[in-house]
Protein backbone atom coordinates (compact mmCIF):
# COMPACT_ATOMS: atom_id res chain seq x y z
CA UNK A 1 0.00 0.00 0.00
CA UNK A 2 1.55 3.32 -1.03
CA UNK A 3 1.75 5.88 1.61
CA UNK A 4 0.13 8.90 1.14
CA UNK A 5 2.97 10.45 2.51
CA UNK A 6 5.27 10.00 -1.06
CA UNK A 7 3.82 12.68 -3.63
CA UNK A 8 3.83 11.94 -7.29
CA UNK A 9 5.54 14.75 -9.04
CA UNK A 10 5.75 15.67 -12.84
CA UNK A 11 7.95 17.66 -15.13
CA UNK A 12 5.13 20.28 -14.78
CA UNK A 13 5.42 20.89 -11.25
CA UNK A 14 9.44 19.50 -10.19
CA UNK A 15 10.86 22.99 -9.50
CA UNK A 16 7.74 24.24 -7.58
CA UNK A 17 7.90 21.12 -5.45
CA UNK A 18 12.04 21.47 -5.19
CA UNK A 19 12.26 24.86 -4.76
CA UNK A 20 10.98 24.10 -1.01
CA UNK A 21 13.04 24.99 2.28
CA UNK A 22 12.27 22.09 3.37
CA UNK A 23 14.61 18.89 1.71
CA UNK A 24 13.23 17.11 -1.15
CA UNK A 25 13.62 13.54 -2.00
CA UNK A 26 13.25 12.89 -5.41
CA UNK A 27 12.66 8.77 -6.17
CA UNK A 28 13.17 8.49 -10.40
CA UNK A 29 11.83 5.05 -11.17
CA UNK A 30 9.49 3.31 -13.84
CA UNK A 31 7.07 0.75 -13.81
CA UNK A 32 9.42 -1.40 -16.32
CA UNK A 33 11.96 -1.67 -13.21
CA UNK A 34 12.05 -4.11 -10.88
CA UNK A 35 14.43 -2.65 -8.26
CA UNK A 36 12.02 0.60 -8.20
CA UNK A 37 9.03 -1.19 -8.01
CA UNK A 38 10.12 -2.95 -4.98
CA UNK A 39 12.01 0.12 -3.36
CA UNK A 40 8.19 1.56 -3.22
CA UNK A 41 7.35 0.38 0.38
CA UNK A 42 11.09 1.17 1.46
CA UNK A 43 10.81 4.88 0.03
CA UNK A 44 7.09 4.77 1.67
CA UNK A 45 9.17 4.03 5.51
CA UNK A 46 11.11 6.59 4.76
CA UNK A 47 8.88 9.49 3.93
CA UNK A 48 6.38 8.30 7.48
CA UNK A 49 10.12 8.83 9.31
CA UNK A 50 10.33 12.30 7.62
CA UNK A 51 6.70 13.07 7.82
CA UNK A 52 6.89 16.80 8.06
CA UNK A 53 10.37 17.44 7.90
CA UNK A 54 11.36 16.46 4.80
CA UNK A 55 9.41 15.98 1.25
CA UNK A 56 9.59 12.56 -0.51
CA UNK A 57 8.77 12.76 -3.87
CA UNK A 58 8.46 10.47 -7.17
CA UNK A 59 9.12 10.96 -10.71
CA UNK A 60 7.71 8.06 -13.03
CA UNK A 61 10.28 9.09 -16.29
CA UNK A 62 8.65 7.25 -18.62
CA UNK A 63 5.93 9.85 -18.29
CA UNK A 64 8.17 13.14 -17.53
CA UNK A 65 10.74 12.84 -19.95
CA UNK A 66 12.24 16.47 -19.27
CA UNK A 67 13.59 16.33 -16.01
CA UNK A 68 15.48 13.05 -15.88
CA UNK A 69 17.27 14.51 -18.87
CA UNK A 70 18.80 17.49 -17.30
CA UNK A 71 20.08 15.80 -14.72
CA UNK A 72 21.67 12.93 -16.99
CA UNK A 73 20.08 10.24 -14.86
CA UNK A 74 20.80 6.80 -17.01
CA UNK A 75 19.88 4.64 -13.98
CA UNK A 76 17.03 3.63 -11.98
CA UNK A 77 16.31 4.01 -8.82
CA UNK A 78 17.89 7.41 -8.37
CA UNK A 79 17.52 9.55 -5.75
CA UNK A 80 18.49 12.87 -5.86
CA UNK A 81 18.08 15.42 -2.84
CA UNK A 82 17.02 19.04 -3.39
CA UNK A 83 17.17 22.16 -0.92
CA UNK A 84 15.74 25.39 -2.42
CA UNK A 85 16.04 24.08 -5.57
CA UNK A 86 19.89 23.12 -5.34
CA UNK A 87 20.98 19.76 -5.88
CA UNK A 88 22.73 18.40 -2.97
CA UNK A 89 23.33 14.86 -3.52
CA UNK A 90 22.11 11.65 -4.75
CA UNK A 91 22.41 7.54 -5.02
CA UNK A 92 22.06 5.44 -8.01
CA UNK A 93 20.60 1.78 -7.23
CA UNK A 94 18.11 0.44 -5.02
CA UNK A 95 19.79 1.25 -1.88
CA UNK A 96 19.13 0.36 1.88
CA UNK A 97 16.33 1.98 3.91
CA UNK A 98 19.51 3.52 6.61
CA UNK A 99 21.06 5.20 3.15
CA UNK A 100 18.41 7.13 2.10
CA UNK A 101 17.54 8.52 5.64
CA UNK A 102 21.55 9.32 5.90
CA UNK A 103 21.06 11.09 2.23
CA UNK A 104 18.10 13.30 3.39
CA UNK A 105 19.85 14.04 6.87
CA UNK A 106 22.52 15.65 4.39
CA UNK A 107 20.06 18.56 4.40
CA UNK A 108 18.06 18.75 7.58
CA UNK B 1 8.86 -2.80 26.04
CA UNK B 2 8.83 -3.59 22.71
CA UNK B 3 10.30 -7.58 21.98
CA UNK B 4 13.68 -7.75 21.36
CA UNK B 5 13.86 -11.43 21.27
CA UNK B 6 13.02 -14.13 18.82
CA UNK B 7 13.14 -17.95 18.53
CA UNK B 8 14.38 -17.43 14.82
CA UNK B 9 16.04 -14.23 13.10
CA UNK B 10 16.82 -14.48 9.34
CA UNK B 11 18.78 -12.56 7.69
CA UNK B 12 17.87 -10.57 4.15
CA UNK B 13 14.43 -10.78 1.97
CA UNK B 14 15.93 -12.19 -1.01
CA UNK B 15 14.73 -16.18 -2.67
CA UNK B 16 16.62 -17.77 0.14
CA UNK B 17 15.05 -15.35 3.14
CA UNK B 18 11.70 -15.23 1.47
CA UNK B 19 11.53 -18.93 1.33
CA UNK B 20 12.70 -19.36 4.93
CA UNK B 21 10.44 -16.77 6.26
CA UNK B 22 7.23 -18.80 4.39
CA UNK B 23 8.43 -21.65 5.99
CA UNK B 24 9.17 -20.25 9.74
CA UNK B 25 5.91 -18.48 9.30
CA UNK B 26 4.24 -21.63 8.53
CA UNK B 27 5.98 -23.86 11.40
CA UNK B 28 4.65 -20.97 13.80
CA UNK B 29 7.87 -20.37 15.05
CA UNK B 30 8.50 -16.61 16.63
CA UNK B 31 10.77 -15.22 13.98
CA UNK B 32 11.86 -11.79 12.02
CA UNK B 33 13.27 -11.38 9.10
CA UNK B 34 15.10 -8.33 8.69
CA UNK B 35 15.94 -6.68 5.10
CA UNK B 36 17.98 -3.43 4.61
CA UNK B 37 16.02 -2.50 1.74
CA UNK B 38 13.87 -3.71 -0.92
CA UNK B 39 12.38 -7.26 -0.88
CA UNK B 40 13.36 -9.23 -3.45
CA UNK B 41 17.35 -9.42 -3.91
CA UNK B 42 19.44 -10.05 -6.69
CA UNK B 43 16.10 -11.72 -8.89
CA UNK B 44 14.73 -8.26 -9.03
CA UNK B 45 18.00 -7.16 -11.51
CA UNK B 46 16.75 -10.10 -13.50
CA UNK B 47 14.53 -9.19 -16.53
CA UNK B 48 13.20 -12.69 -17.30
CA UNK B 49 13.52 -16.14 -15.40
CA UNK B 50 12.99 -19.08 -17.50
CA UNK B 51 14.61 -21.63 -15.22
CA UNK B 52 11.92 -21.44 -12.03
CA UNK B 53 10.00 -24.63 -12.54
CA UNK B 54 5.99 -23.68 -12.08
CA UNK B 55 5.62 -20.79 -14.68
CA UNK B 56 5.86 -22.87 -18.11
CA UNK B 57 6.15 -19.38 -19.76
CA UNK B 58 8.94 -17.44 -17.48
CA UNK B 59 8.22 -15.04 -14.96
CA UNK B 60 9.84 -11.33 -14.63
CA UNK B 61 12.41 -10.91 -11.37
CA UNK B 62 9.86 -8.77 -10.11
CA UNK B 63 7.02 -10.79 -10.31
CA UNK B 64 8.51 -13.74 -9.06
CA UNK B 65 9.82 -12.00 -6.00
CA UNK B 66 6.42 -10.23 -5.71
CA UNK B 67 4.73 -13.91 -5.57
CA UNK B 68 6.64 -15.49 -3.10
CA UNK B 69 6.86 -11.93 -0.66
CA UNK B 70 2.72 -12.66 -1.23
CA UNK B 71 3.14 -16.07 -0.01
CA UNK B 72 5.17 -15.66 3.00
CA UNK B 73 2.63 -12.55 3.57
CA UNK B 74 -0.49 -15.13 3.68
CA UNK B 75 0.90 -17.12 6.68
CA UNK B 76 1.66 -13.56 8.35
CA UNK B 77 5.47 -13.36 8.22
CA UNK B 78 7.07 -11.11 10.54
CA UNK B 79 9.49 -8.69 8.50
CA UNK B 80 10.93 -5.40 9.33
CA UNK B 81 13.33 -3.10 6.65
CA UNK B 82 16.52 -2.35 9.07
CA UNK B 83 20.11 -3.13 8.52
CA UNK B 84 22.13 -5.62 10.53
CA UNK B 85 25.57 -3.63 11.13
CA UNK B 86 26.72 -6.37 13.47
CA UNK B 87 26.29 -10.21 14.58
CA UNK B 88 27.84 -11.75 17.33
CA UNK B 89 27.94 -15.13 18.02
CA UNK B 90 28.88 -16.25 21.57
CA UNK B 91 29.79 -19.58 22.67
CA UNK B 92 26.81 -19.62 24.94
CA UNK B 93 23.42 -17.80 24.79
CA UNK B 94 21.45 -16.30 22.78
CA UNK B 95 22.68 -15.01 19.04
CA UNK B 96 23.18 -11.33 19.52
CA UNK B 97 21.86 -9.13 15.81
CA UNK B 98 22.71 -5.31 16.25
CA UNK B 99 21.36 -3.07 13.93
CA UNK B 100 21.85 0.45 12.56
CA UNK B 101 20.67 2.65 15.07
CA UNK B 102 22.13 0.86 17.61
CA UNK B 103 19.76 -1.41 19.22
CA UNK B 104 19.90 -4.68 19.57
CA UNK B 105 17.81 -8.39 19.14
CA UNK B 106 18.56 -11.54 20.29
CA UNK B 107 17.64 -14.45 18.92
CA UNK B 108 17.75 -18.43 19.62
CA UNK B 109 18.69 -19.21 16.12
CA UNK B 110 20.14 -17.75 12.93
CA UNK B 111 19.32 -17.88 9.30
CA UNK B 112 22.11 -15.75 7.43
CA UNK B 113 20.63 -15.06 3.61
CA UNK B 114 22.26 -11.99 2.75
CA UNK B 115 22.81 -12.66 -0.04
CA UNK B 116 25.43 -11.44 -3.10
CA UNK B 117 25.82 -8.16 -5.38
CA UNK B 118 27.20 -7.91 -8.38
CA UNK B 119 31.09 -7.34 -8.63
CA UNK B 120 32.59 -4.13 -10.13
CA UNK B 121 35.21 -4.93 -13.03
CA UNK B 122 37.70 -2.13 -11.49
CA UNK B 123 38.19 0.04 -14.48
CA UNK B 124 39.13 3.23 -13.61
CA UNK B 125 36.33 5.66 -14.38
CA UNK B 126 34.25 2.68 -13.18
CA UNK B 127 32.57 4.43 -9.78
CA UNK B 128 32.54 7.89 -11.34
CA UNK B 129 30.30 6.93 -14.15
CA UNK B 130 28.07 4.92 -12.26
CA UNK B 131 24.51 5.69 -13.45
CA UNK B 132 26.14 7.91 -16.06
CA UNK B 133 26.08 5.41 -18.27
CA UNK B 134 28.06 2.69 -16.36
CA UNK B 135 25.32 -0.02 -15.05
CA UNK B 136 24.34 -3.77 -13.37
CA UNK B 137 21.07 -3.81 -14.05
CA UNK B 138 19.92 -4.40 -17.58
CA UNK B 139 16.45 -4.56 -16.50
CA UNK B 140 16.63 -1.21 -14.97
CA UNK B 141 18.75 0.97 -17.39
CA UNK B 142 18.37 -0.66 -20.37
CA UNK B 143 15.85 1.74 -21.65
CA UNK B 144 18.36 4.25 -21.14
CA UNK B 145 19.91 3.19 -24.20
CA UNK B 146 17.70 2.98 -27.24
CA UNK B 147 19.52 3.43 -30.32
CA UNK B 148 23.04 3.46 -28.58
CA UNK B 149 25.90 1.24 -28.42
CA UNK B 150 26.84 -0.85 -25.48
CA UNK B 151 29.32 -3.08 -23.77
CA UNK B 152 28.48 -5.78 -22.04
CA UNK B 153 31.19 -7.26 -19.74
CA UNK B 154 31.46 -10.93 -18.88
CA UNK B 155 30.74 -14.23 -20.36
CA UNK B 156 28.57 -16.29 -17.71
CA UNK B 157 24.85 -16.69 -17.29
CA UNK B 158 24.04 -13.07 -16.56
CA UNK B 159 25.93 -11.16 -19.14
CA UNK B 160 24.89 -12.86 -21.98
CA UNK B 161 20.81 -13.30 -20.86
CA UNK B 162 21.58 -9.24 -20.20
CA UNK B 163 23.28 -8.63 -23.82
CA UNK B 164 20.42 -10.43 -25.08
CA UNK B 165 17.88 -8.32 -23.67
CA UNK B 166 19.55 -5.61 -23.76
CA UNK B 167 19.58 -5.56 -27.93
CA UNK B 168 15.97 -4.98 -27.86
CA UNK B 169 17.21 -1.40 -26.84
CA UNK B 170 20.94 -0.73 -28.07
CA UNK B 171 21.56 -0.15 -31.63
CA UNK B 172 24.59 -2.73 -31.16
CA UNK B 173 25.25 -4.71 -28.07
CA UNK B 174 29.12 -5.39 -27.96
CA UNK B 175 30.24 -8.11 -25.02
CA UNK B 176 33.55 -8.62 -23.98
CA UNK B 177 34.98 -11.34 -22.60
CA UNK B 178 38.34 -12.61 -20.80
CA UNK B 179 37.68 -16.13 -22.37
CA UNK B 180 37.70 -17.52 -25.79
CA UNK B 181 34.25 -18.77 -25.54
CA UNK B 182 30.80 -17.98 -23.36
CA UNK B 183 30.03 -19.93 -19.89
CA UNK B 184 26.50 -19.43 -20.07
CA UNK B 185 23.93 -22.11 -20.16
CA UNK B 186 24.17 -23.87 -23.41
CA UNK B 187 20.07 -22.40 -24.54
CA UNK B 188 21.23 -19.30 -23.22
CA UNK B 189 24.67 -18.82 -25.27
CA UNK B 190 22.56 -20.33 -28.29
CA UNK B 191 20.11 -16.95 -28.57
CA UNK B 192 23.25 -14.73 -27.53
CA UNK B 193 25.24 -16.00 -30.33
CA UNK B 194 22.53 -15.89 -32.90
CA UNK B 195 21.79 -12.55 -32.30
CA UNK B 196 22.67 -10.21 -35.28
CA UNK B 197 22.95 -6.97 -32.67
CA UNK B 198 25.08 -8.65 -30.20
CA UNK B 199 29.17 -8.54 -31.47
CA UNK B 200 32.17 -10.34 -29.59
CA UNK B 201 35.22 -9.48 -28.35
CA UNK B 202 36.98 -12.31 -27.06
CA UNK B 203 40.07 -13.02 -24.69
CA UNK B 204 39.72 -8.90 -23.30
CA UNK B 205 38.98 -6.85 -20.89
CA UNK B 206 37.80 -3.54 -19.85
CA UNK B 207 40.42 -1.26 -19.07
CA UNK B 208 39.50 1.64 -18.65
CA UNK B 209 36.12 3.96 -18.69
CA UNK B 210 36.26 7.25 -20.52
CA UNK B 211 33.64 10.12 -20.51
CA UNK B 212 33.11 13.36 -18.54
CA UNK B 213 29.70 14.10 -18.05
CA UNK B 214 28.40 10.62 -18.87
CA UNK B 215 30.35 7.41 -20.63
CA UNK B 216 32.27 7.89 -24.25
CA UNK B 217 34.26 4.78 -24.79
CA UNK B 218 35.98 2.14 -23.21
CA UNK B 219 39.60 0.99 -23.48
CA UNK B 220 39.76 -2.84 -24.30
CA UNK B 221 42.91 -4.82 -23.91
CA UNK B 222 43.16 -8.36 -25.11
CA UNK B 223 44.71 -11.13 -23.13
CA UNK B 224 47.87 -10.70 -25.19
CA UNK B 225 48.32 -6.90 -24.10
CA UNK B 226 46.99 -5.09 -26.90
CA UNK B 227 45.31 -2.11 -26.29
CA UNK B 228 42.08 -0.39 -27.96
CA UNK B 229 39.44 2.36 -28.02
CA UNK B 230 35.94 1.54 -28.54
CA UNK B 231 33.21 4.18 -28.70
CA UNK B 232 30.49 3.39 -26.28
CA UNK B 233 27.55 5.45 -24.52
CA UNK B 234 26.80 2.44 -21.64
CA UNK B 235 28.49 -0.38 -19.91
CA UNK B 236 27.21 -3.46 -18.51
CA UNK B 237 29.18 -5.20 -15.74
CA UNK B 238 27.97 -9.27 -15.15
CA UNK B 239 31.57 -10.73 -14.04
CA UNK B 240 30.57 -12.66 -11.12
CA UNK B 241 29.24 -11.60 -6.97
CA UNK B 242 31.10 -10.26 -3.89
CA UNK B 243 28.78 -11.63 -0.76
CA UNK B 244 26.67 -9.08 1.08
CA UNK B 245 28.58 -10.27 4.75
CA UNK B 246 29.38 -6.83 6.27
CA UNK B 247 28.79 -7.42 10.38
CA UNK B 248 29.28 -11.21 10.35
CA UNK B 249 32.04 -12.96 12.41
CA UNK B 250 33.88 -14.36 9.10
CA UNK B 251 36.17 -16.11 11.44
CA UNK B 252 34.11 -17.58 13.71
CA UNK B 253 31.77 -18.57 10.34
CA UNK B 254 34.90 -19.92 8.74
CA UNK B 255 34.18 -18.29 5.57
CA UNK B 256 36.25 -19.03 2.78
CA UNK B 257 39.07 -16.73 1.25
CA UNK B 258 36.18 -14.97 -0.53
CA UNK B 259 34.00 -14.30 2.40
CA UNK B 260 31.55 -17.08 1.44
CA UNK B 261 29.91 -19.25 4.28
CA UNK B 262 30.50 -23.01 4.11
CA UNK B 263 27.55 -24.53 5.23
CA UNK B 264 26.69 -28.78 5.37
CA UNK B 265 23.67 -30.70 3.29
CA UNK B 266 21.73 -29.40 6.31
CA UNK B 267 22.22 -25.91 5.84
CA UNK B 268 23.98 -25.66 9.05
CA UNK B 269 27.24 -23.69 9.65
CA UNK B 270 29.90 -25.02 11.65
CA UNK B 271 28.06 -22.78 14.58
CA UNK B 272 25.66 -24.52 16.21
CA UNK B 273 22.40 -23.04 15.62
CA UNK B 274 23.44 -20.98 12.80
CA UNK B 275 22.45 -21.98 9.34
CA UNK B 276 22.96 -19.99 6.20
CA UNK B 277 21.03 -20.35 2.82
CA UNK B 278 21.24 -18.71 -1.04
CA UNK B 279 24.02 -16.81 -2.38
CA UNK B 280 26.08 -16.06 0.62
CA UNK B 281 26.97 -20.01 1.21
CA UNK B 282 30.23 -21.13 -0.45
CA UNK B 283 28.75 -23.40 -3.46
CA UNK B 284 29.72 -23.75 -6.94
CA UNK B 285 25.92 -23.51 -7.93
CA UNK B 286 24.04 -19.84 -7.67
CA UNK B 287 20.15 -20.37 -8.45
CA UNK B 288 16.91 -18.85 -7.83
CA UNK B 289 15.84 -22.88 -6.89
CA UNK B 290 18.87 -24.07 -4.56
CA UNK B 291 18.63 -20.77 -3.04
CA UNK B 292 14.73 -21.54 -2.14
CA UNK B 293 15.62 -25.51 -1.32
CA UNK B 294 18.84 -24.27 0.74
CA UNK B 295 16.16 -21.91 2.72
CA UNK B 296 13.66 -25.13 3.43
CA UNK B 297 16.37 -27.19 4.72
CA UNK B 298 17.45 -24.30 7.19
CA UNK B 299 14.44 -23.45 8.56
CA UNK B 300 13.84 -27.25 9.23
CA UNK B 301 17.38 -27.25 11.01
CA UNK B 302 16.73 -24.37 13.27
CA UNK B 303 13.68 -26.04 14.37
CA UNK B 304 14.88 -29.29 15.23
CA UNK B 305 18.20 -27.15 16.73
CA UNK B 306 15.11 -25.13 18.78
CA UNK B 307 13.89 -28.39 19.93
CA UNK B 308 17.05 -30.15 21.32
CA UNK B 309 17.44 -26.33 22.84
CA UNK B 310 14.26 -26.67 24.80
CA UNK B 311 14.87 -30.25 26.38
CA UNK B 312 18.84 -29.24 27.16
CA UNK B 313 18.21 -27.60 30.92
Amino acid sequence: MASDKVQQISDADFASVTSSAQPCLVDFWAPWCGPCKALGPVIDEVAEHFSGKAIIAKMNVDDNPVTPGKFGIRAIPTMILFKNGQLIDQITGAAAKAQIIDLVNKAL
Amino acid sequence: MPKTHYELIILGGGPAGLTAGLYAARARLDHLLIEKGATGGQVLNTHWVDNYPGFPDGISGYDLMEKMAAQAARFEMNSIIREVVRVELPEHGPKIIGLDDGSRLTCDSLIICSGARANSCGAPGETKLLGKGVSYCGTCDGPFFRGLHVVVVGGGNTAAQEADHLTKFAEKVTLIHRRDSLRATKVVQEKALANPKIGFIWNSRVSAIFGDKEVEAVEVTGNDGAVSRLAAQGVFVFIGITPNNAGLPLDRLKADENGFIPVDVESCTCVPGVMAAGDICAKETRQIINACGDAAVAVLSAERYLMNLERTP
